[in-house]
């Protein structure tokens, strides 16, 4: 197993090299930051060049990389055109989205893993319909959709929730831009488990337990469901990167400072220091969230062996 | 001698979108304390089905036990309350199936799984539960039975894991076992030696054991009684040594003269000709006629009554006097 992780993050360093490489390049094609830093005005040519000098933007593209990056991992991840550090702006981003994707996991895991394991038992009866319906039309309605409709309906129309999250953004009014974020992956979460949970009914293991004469409740807690969730749980561990790259729409929607609202406002503004940055922290989320997820798969499922 | 299980006229369909599959069709069969019935026949022929109907691990819906009774120990356990019946299974009778890869769980540890009789059946502790899995793997004759009860089931060899199953289901040294083509999953070799433990077993415990199988050879070995089963009724029932001399059913002769044997080397396997009917839809008359070497017209409309042909024999086959005959 040792082995298998020391592999695993020697194999992330090509990865995340060549993704900030790409993100880089790409920024860096949004075209000129020295002219969006002076907005409509031109700049004087002698402050642009001495600018361009100050932030080593005079080098070739491949030097400028490398000097970005050996400025990271001293952590300095640069100052946005606003005059504020980009660590600053992490600092406050961050938590408010960590917090966002804690709300949005529970609510696709536990909503999720219920529906499927009770459509999974009742196949083909008008619970299992009504959920797969249920489902459908969540997944074909858009996060722009379905924010902006609960936001009214909960938020102005019945006025249960506050429509936009404050700026501490404390974890009860997270509950709706929750809801919403998580809405797409908690219809698949419920398909998964319901597909699972079928698929194991049938199992020869589960019919063994029953006739080792143990209480029902026994036969699904211990036997039908460890091994229904194994998919389940990797799904949900993969999905809780693209949660939180994946929250710029739902941010938007209700006003919460995190990082999709930063990454959104950092592309408009052309921005680089501030995008370059948060991606390259989103990249490593990612990586490590899936090695995390394969080192899951491996203690639930005990068939999986890493060598 | 004491019965111990006794099956009366069992009748078991499937309700399935292509029709109603009479899976079984008035079995009746019983078995006595320390005595092995061999149930023998084709895939399809109820064998199972009618095992698992007596267990209560059929799989319901589609099964449907439509009408019978099955005593144990003198209690009905068709009208058993699901709870009482529960507690039956696993400590009083209990199972063992065909494949124990697939019918043990991957997840967790055979320890964990051969401890789980005594913590649910006992109210054991998990430790405790975990030092009689030791002896019961001793018991099986699994080597290293300390070490190797952390283990996980897809580490053990086939043997052994068939070895497990058994333990499992001798844990609570229950009445009656039935194994459901206990050795079909195995190589040869090993086949001759789990067949033996389990027999082994069986003596000392003085268990009923119903054996389930379409391997005559095995039966000859370990059986006391033998029920012949065809399209989910019983075709003929007699002790071992006697339907091997002179069956009494031409299905039971065409079984007999499939084994391959050695002074007919060279010549073609014989083989029963025709296919097992359909069980959405059995032929009238005589299951067996439309493949029999015997039928008369009587066969194709008359089902023929289990006939009596000794006191521990029957037949049923309306010309079981011209089979056993010649």
């Amino acid at each position: 197993m040792g082995r298998y992780v020391i592999r695993r993050l020697l194999q992330m360093i090509p990865v995340f090299v060549g993704s900030t490489f790409l993100i880089f390049v790409m920024v860096y094609a949004l075209g000129d930051p020295v002219a969006a830093l002076f907005g409509d005005r031109a700049p004087d040519p002698a402050t642009a060049a001495q600018i361009r000098r100050d932030l080593y933007l005079d080098h070739p593209l491949w030097q400028q990389y490398t000097h970005y990056m050996a400025q990271i991992f001293q952590g300095n991840f640069g100052t946005a055109f606003t005059g504020q550090p980009v660590l600053q702006l992490m600092g406050s981003a961050w938590p408010l989205t960590i917090r966002l994707t804690i709300v949005a996991v529970i609510v696709e895991g536990v909503i999720g893993i219920i529906l499927g394991i009770i459509s999974g038992m009742r196949r083909g009866r008008s619970v299992d319909t009504g959920v797969l319906v249920l489902t459908l039309i969540v997944v074909s309605i858009p996060t722009f959709v379905s924010g902006y409709v609960l936001q009214f309906l909960f938020g102005v129309k019945w006025g249960v929730v506050n429509p936009s999250v404050s700026a501490a953004a404390p974890f009860n009014e997270l509950i709706l831009p929750g809801v919403v974020l998580a809405l797409v992956s908690l219809a698949y979460v419920t398909r998964l488990t319901r597909t699972s949970i079928a698929e194991n009914t049938r199992a020869d293991y589960v019919r063994t337990a029953v006739a080792k004469g143990l209480p029902r409740r026994r036969v699904i807690l211990r036997h039908l469901l460890r091994n229904s969730l194994i998919p389940v749980v990797t799904f949900i561990g993969t999905d809780v990167g693209a949660l939180m790259g994946g929250a710029i729409v739902t941010e938007r929607i209700f006003n919460i400072h995190g990082v999709g609202y930063q990454l959104y406002q950092g592309i408009l503004r052309q921005n680089s220091p501030t995008v370059v940055g948060f991606v390259t922290i989103l990249v490593i989320v990612f990586l490590v969230a899936n090695l995390l997820v394969d080192l899951l798969y491996a203690v639930l499922d005990p068939r999986i062996r890493y060598a | 001698m004491d019965t111990l299980l006794d099956v009366r006229d069992l009748h078991v369909e499937f309700r399935t979108r292509d029709g109603v599959a009479k899976a079984v069709n008035g079995v009746n069969y019983s078995v006595n304390a320390g005595e092995t019935l061999a149930v023998l026949g084709e895939s399809g022929s109820g064998k199972s089905v009618t095992a698992q109907a007596i267990m209560g691990i059929l799989d319901s819906p589609p099964g449907h036990i439509t009408q019978g009774k099955i005593f144990f120990q003198g209690a009905d356990l068709l009208s058993l309350h699901r709870e009482a019946r529960r507690q039956v299974r696993g400590a009083k009778m209990a199972m063992i199936f065909q494949d124990a890869l697939s019918a043990l769980n991957p997840v967790l540890s055979v320890g964990d799984q051969l401890g789980e009789m005594y913590v649910v059946h006992r109210g054991m502790s998990r430790k405790d539960a975990r030092a009689r899995a030791v002896e019961l793997m001793d018991r099986v004759r699994i080597p290293a039975a300390k070490e190797r009860v952390g283990d996980y089931p897809h580490q053990f060899s086939g043997g052994m894991r068939q070895r497990i199953m058994i333990a499992m289901a001798m844990a609570l040294e229950p009445d009656l076992i039935i194994a459901d083509e206990p050795t079909t999953a195995l190589d040869v070799t090993v086949q001759a030696q789990v067949m033996e433990l389990l027999a082994e077993l069986q003596r000392e415990m003085r268990m009923g054991l119903i054996l389930i199988t379409h391997d005559l050879g095995v039966v000859a070995d370990v059986a006391d009684r033998i029920a012949v089963m065809y399209a989910g009724r019983i075709v003929e029932t007699a002790p071992v040594h006697e339907i091997y001399k002179a069956p009494a059913h031409p299905y039971t002769k065409g079984l007999l003269e499939s084994i391959p044997r050695l002074d007919l080397k060279g010549k073609e396997l014989y083989a029963i000709k025709g296919l097992p009917p359909s069980l959405i839809n059995i032929p009238p008359g005589c299951a067996f006629n439309p493949r029999c070497p015997m039928a008369q017209e009587v066969c194709r409309t008359d089902v023929p009554p289990l006939y009596k042909v000794s006191q521990t024999r029957a037949s049923a086959c309306h010309f079981w006097k011209e089979c056993l005959g010649d």
